[in-house]
């Protein structure tokens, strides 16, 4: 009966999403407040149908009720809870349901939270929403549906994918979907500023926390899938410029060129046509990325089952979402000029130069993973384009962005003062010039590139700080006028300065623990002993153990340094008997600044097993570094400006809408 | 169509102990190699990650190739006449891939001068600078200030 | 110049949507298998090799032998299903008089032997590749796959997969006729 519940669920909500996307936009159109006030109500019970749908299928996870096809295919009574639950999004269906979720989420929010919204702009935004919703649930209804049954029904279920029966893994979707489907409230917002014909200061202020949310939700999914490939994949790596890979970084670009665009555009009331242009090509990467997932153009480990009739279906909504975006805009677009000037020495110029590099490594990433299917499509051959290509060419790209980030913040608004800026970084320079020199002399391959990385961390991160004491007026002002400050401090200000101090961090985890790697392979024999990095590894041999749907082969490592003890390491070879797979689990001892990383291999036969150790210095610091962007992020949100907002035009208030520095 | 016998299974290691060449010179290279060749059986992995057999037997193959004296290019040709450019994870520069190389470059450019020109039209809308008042002006405007202080 | 300039998105995103259009039916009604890689060796002679025979079967497998007419070039392992899929077929290649040699990938002689006691023995010389290097050198990396010679010794078209009637007869016989005719 639950499935038979979720699915008529769905369809109410799928009626539910054409009546919200047309009444309240023609409402909208004839000035009719009834109509314009259908929207709210509309998103909330389009909200609690598809919420109900979810909790059906959820439901029936738990349940390991296999007369449904997709618990079948996906599920096993042994399974642990959490993975029953997880598997609800591990496949295409569920995870077409968990999309549609939280864009029905972001609905409500907006009828709910956006009362300071103008009435025409919030039905506006929630139609457009509204229309979205019902392309995904028509998809989801008519080709992917969660809830189909099998009769008879088998008594047992494959099972998950053991790979995806992984903590990290198992989050990792949500949090991708909190991006991707966030940016579709910068598109809705885009597509009713546009059809409003009014895009302002007030407008970019509304937006800044959706796209907050969804930047910074994409950013946490992106680190917990690169996180999950370095400890599940057995050979440190983190990032593979894999396809699908590629799909969540590139609105992940679009978002951050979003973000400081529309920072812009609510302080100098210029860059609007851009603005705009950016909300809509960010949500667009979002549906390519659907799209070269889920309609099998693409072979990927990544990808969903395959199947190009859902592939046809998938193009119509990004055909007519982006390109309908895309047509109003070009046609609305003249009505988008004025605003402020700057110098081009400015805080502004620097926010340009910020996306001018944004968007091209976003191009260049768009056209290296789509350039062997459009090959392929035009018959003219096969090739890879694989990692060298995009180191080769992303990250030179990034060079100048890192370099100009401290500039930037340092500049003021309209025209700023390049040497001024220099003269207060001063600190950040000497640094970074310190560091790069440092590094050079103890690196034996006297690594030029790494030292300059190294070097650009030190900039950005003493640049970042060096910008947070400057707004606390330390060593201008006297020590009581500095608590005040610091307790004080805008959150926003303090966010951006905790993202640009994150930046910093991760270049010097990527950079040291890709260069200064050190790696031991070999066979051990029981009670032989590895020396690597200043730890002493004893291997102590291998024991069988039992997990709740797994046998393994567990080795045990006793880590010393010197005579102290440190840990006793247990990677395992666990073999999965429902799925009928296997997987290799890492053992990782991590002090937050580098970790030793031990994979136990193959028996030789002759009592000898081969041993995989990695000392990996500083590469927790590329995920601490992303969580500290993330909660950069969060800090952000939290800006007291933007939940009083701005005020309707026809009111005054004092402190709300007052441009303040940053 | 069950066609290629993907054994990726699972991931799990990828060079085994007895793969590794003792002169350690020719094994950094075997290494730098092996990052670029792609595993034509894996998806989107290079023989150096992966476990497939034929990963490995294609590691073994650079090993050997690289212990007769061959140059890296040329063990990299030997392998790529056998599976075509695909092999390649970084795809050669030839007519078919030319405007690939040249994209990163080129969109800088375009994005460079399409943000100079924007900036150029739009100074041309507003003028430069605002002329100081004259002298007669401030006059002007500090009878009107003092008669609202008064 | 700023309306037409912000036409480019549009028309690109609808150039990109037509060639996605475009790729989706040559996978899905087109029939096309994106994952198959086009052979690197086609129109181009057979690798020099001299394979041995399976231990327990007299005759191996050289590049020699390829060069004395058309022949099917049939790469397999007792340990691959699809080859056991497609087994038949050759069998029935075989018996209607079409030439077909072996190349054994990986195997252990007594698995082979069985493999071929049990489905049947098309071939008329195997050689046992149980290094798998010969196999590299014809550009190997799924199993099975086969190889259409001509009697230059130079490879014509490679087949990756089972063969299947369909495979047989829409491309393999249209081409060894059209050889022939030469």
């Amino acid at each position: 009966m639950t499935p038979e519940i979720g699915h008529y669920a769905v369809a109410l909500a799928f009626v539910l999403s054409i009546a919200q996307g047309a009444i309240p936009l023609w409402g909208a159109h004839r000035n009719n407040s009834l109509l314009m006030n259908f929207a709210a109500p509309a998103a909330r019970f389009q909200f609690i149908f598809v919420l109900l749908a979810f909790v059906c299928l959820v439901v029936s996870f738990i349940e390991s009720d296999f007369s449904v096809a997709l618990v079948a295919q996906n599920s096993h009574t042994l399974k642990p809870l959490i993975y029953k639950i997880s598997g609800v999004w591990g496949n295409h269906e569920g995870s077409m349901l968990l999309w549609i979720l939280i864009l029905a989420f972001f609905g409500v929010l907006v009828g709910e939270l956006g009362t300071n919204l103008p009435s025409s702009l919030r039905a506006r935004v929630l139609s457009v929403q509204g229309l979205i919703g019902a392309g995904f649930i028509a998809f989801l209804l008519f080709t992917s549906n969660p809830f189909l049954r099998l009769d008879p029904s088998p008594v047992q279920g494959s099972g998950l994918n053991p790979l995806l029966q992984d903590p990290g893994l198992a989050f990792h979707p949500p949090f991708l979907y909190l991006g991707y489907v966030g940016f579709s409230m910068a598109f809705s917002f885009a597509i009713a500023a546009l059809i409003e014909g009014r895009v302002d200061p007030a407008w970019a202020r509304w937006v800044r926390p959706w796209t907050l949310v969804a930047w910074t939700s994409l950013t946490i999914g992106i680190a917990l899938g690169s996180w999950w490939a370095y400890y599940e994949l057995g050979w440190g790596g983190w990032w593979f410029w894999d396809p699908v890979e590629n799909a969540s970084f590139l609105p992940w670009l679009l978002g951050t060129a979003l973000l400081h665009s529309a920072l812009v555009l609510e302080k100098r009331d210029t860059l609007k046509s851009w603005t705009i242009l950016l909300s809509i090509l960010a949500f667009g990467a979002s549906l390519l990325g659907t799209f070269l997932v889920r309609s099998g153009v693409l072979t990927s480990v990544h990808t969903f089952a395959t199947d190009p009739e859902r592939g046809v279906f998938i193009l119509l909504l990004f055909v007519i979402v982006l390109g309908g975006g895309l047509l109003l805009y070009s046609l609305r677009a003249r009505s988008l000029q004025g605003g402020g000037l700057f110098a081009p020495v400015s805080r502004e110029a620097a926010l340009v130069l910020n996306n001018l590099f944004l968007a091209t490594a976003f191009a260049v990433v768009l056209v290296g993973t789509l350039y062997p299917l459009v090959l392929d499509a035009l018959d003219a051959g096969k090739v890879s384009v694989g990692a060298p290509f995009f180191n080769a060419t992303f990250v030179p790209l990034m060079i100048p962005l890192l370099i100009a980030c401290p500039l930037g913040a340092k500049m003021a608004w309209k025209r700023g003062d390049l040497r001024g800026a220099l003269a207060r970084l001063k600190a950040a320079f000497a640094s970074a010039i310190i560091v790069l020199a440092v590094a050079l002399f103890l690196d034996d391959d006297r690594s030029i590139l790494a030292a300059c990385a190294l070097g650009i961390a030190a900039w950005l991160m003493v640049g970042a700080s060096l910008d947070f004491l400057e707004k606390i007026g330390v060593s201008r002002r006297s020590t009581g006028e500095v608590y005040r400050r610091l307790v004080n401090v805008p959150r926003s200000f303090l966010g951006a300065t905790t993202a640009h101090f994150a930046l910093g961090v991760m270049v010097a985890g990527i950079t040291v623990s890709s260069v200064w790697q050190i790696e031991r392979i070999q066979i051990m024999q029981p009670g032989e002993k590895i020396e690597i990095a200043g730890y002493n590894v004893i291997f102590d041999g291998t024991r069988q153990i039992n997990g709740p749907n797994y046998s393994a082969l567990q080795g045990s490592f006793s880590v010393y340094r010197g005579q102290d003890a440190i840990t006793i390491l247990l990677p395992e070879k666990r073999s999965y008997p429902a799925e009928n797979s296997t997987t290799t689990e890492a053992a990782i001892h991590t002090n937050f600044y580098s970790d030793l990383y031990v994979v136990l291999g193959d028996a030789d036969g002759k009592g000898g097993w081969a041993t995989r150790i990695y000392f990996n210095p500083l590469v927790p610091w590329i995920w601490a570094g992303a969580i500290m962007m993330a909660l950069g992020g969060m800090l952000s949100l939290t800006d007291r400006r933007l939940r009083i907002g701005a005020p309707k035009r026809s009111l005054v208030h004092s402190n709300a809408a007052l441009p303040q520095d940053r | 169509m069950l066609i290629l016998f993907l054994l990726f299974a699972s991931p799990t290691l990828a060079i085994q102990p007895d793969e590794i060449l003792q002169d350690n010179g020719l094994e950094q290279r075997a290494r730098v190699i092996s990052k670029e060749l792609r595993c034509l059986v894996c998806q989107n992995q290079s023989i150096d990650d992966s476990d497939a057999p034929l990963a490995r037997d294609l590691r073994l193959l650079v090993r050997e190739r690289l212990q007769t004296g061959e140059k890296n290019e040329e063990v990299i040709a030997f392998i790529v006449d056998r599976y075509g450019d695909f092999v390649l994870l970084r795809p050669p520069v030839k007519a078919s891939t030319i405007a690939l190389w040249i994209s990163p470059l080129a969109l800088l450019l375009l994005g460079f001068f399409l943000l100079l020109t924007w900036f150029r039209k739009h100074r041309k809308n507003v003028p430069d600078e605002i002329k100081p008042l004259s002298d007669q002006e401030i006059t002007k405007l500090k009878a009107v200030i003092n008669r609202e202080d008064g | 110049m700023v309306a037409r300039v912000t036409f480019l998105p549009l028309v690109l995103v609808v150039a990109v949507s037509v060639l996605f259009g475009i790729y989706l039916w040559q996978i899905g009604p087109g029939g096309k298998d994106i994952s198959t890689l086009p052979s690197a060796m086609i129109d181009k002679p057979v690798p020099d090799f001299d394979l041995p025979p399976i231990q327990g079967r007299p005759l191996g497998l050289g590049s020699k032998d390829l060069k004395s007419g058309l022949s099917l070039v049939n790469v397999w392992a007792s340990w691959c299903p699809p080859c056991r899929i497609e087994h038949p077929y050759l069998m029935d290649l075989a018996n209607s008089g079409m030439v077909i040699y072996g190349i054994n990938y990986r195997d252990k002689p007594e698995d082979a032997l069985r493999f071929l006691a049990n489905l049947g023995d098309p071939y008329e010389r195997v050689g046992a590749d149980t290094t798998g290097r010969v196999s590299i050198d014809w550009g190997i990396y799924g199993y099975p796959e086969t190889f259409l010679v001509d009697q230059t010794g130079r490879i014509r078209y490679r087949h990756v997969g089972p063969l299947s009637p369909q495979i047989i007869d829409t491309i393999l016989r249209p081409l060894m006729k059209k050889i022939a005719e030469k």
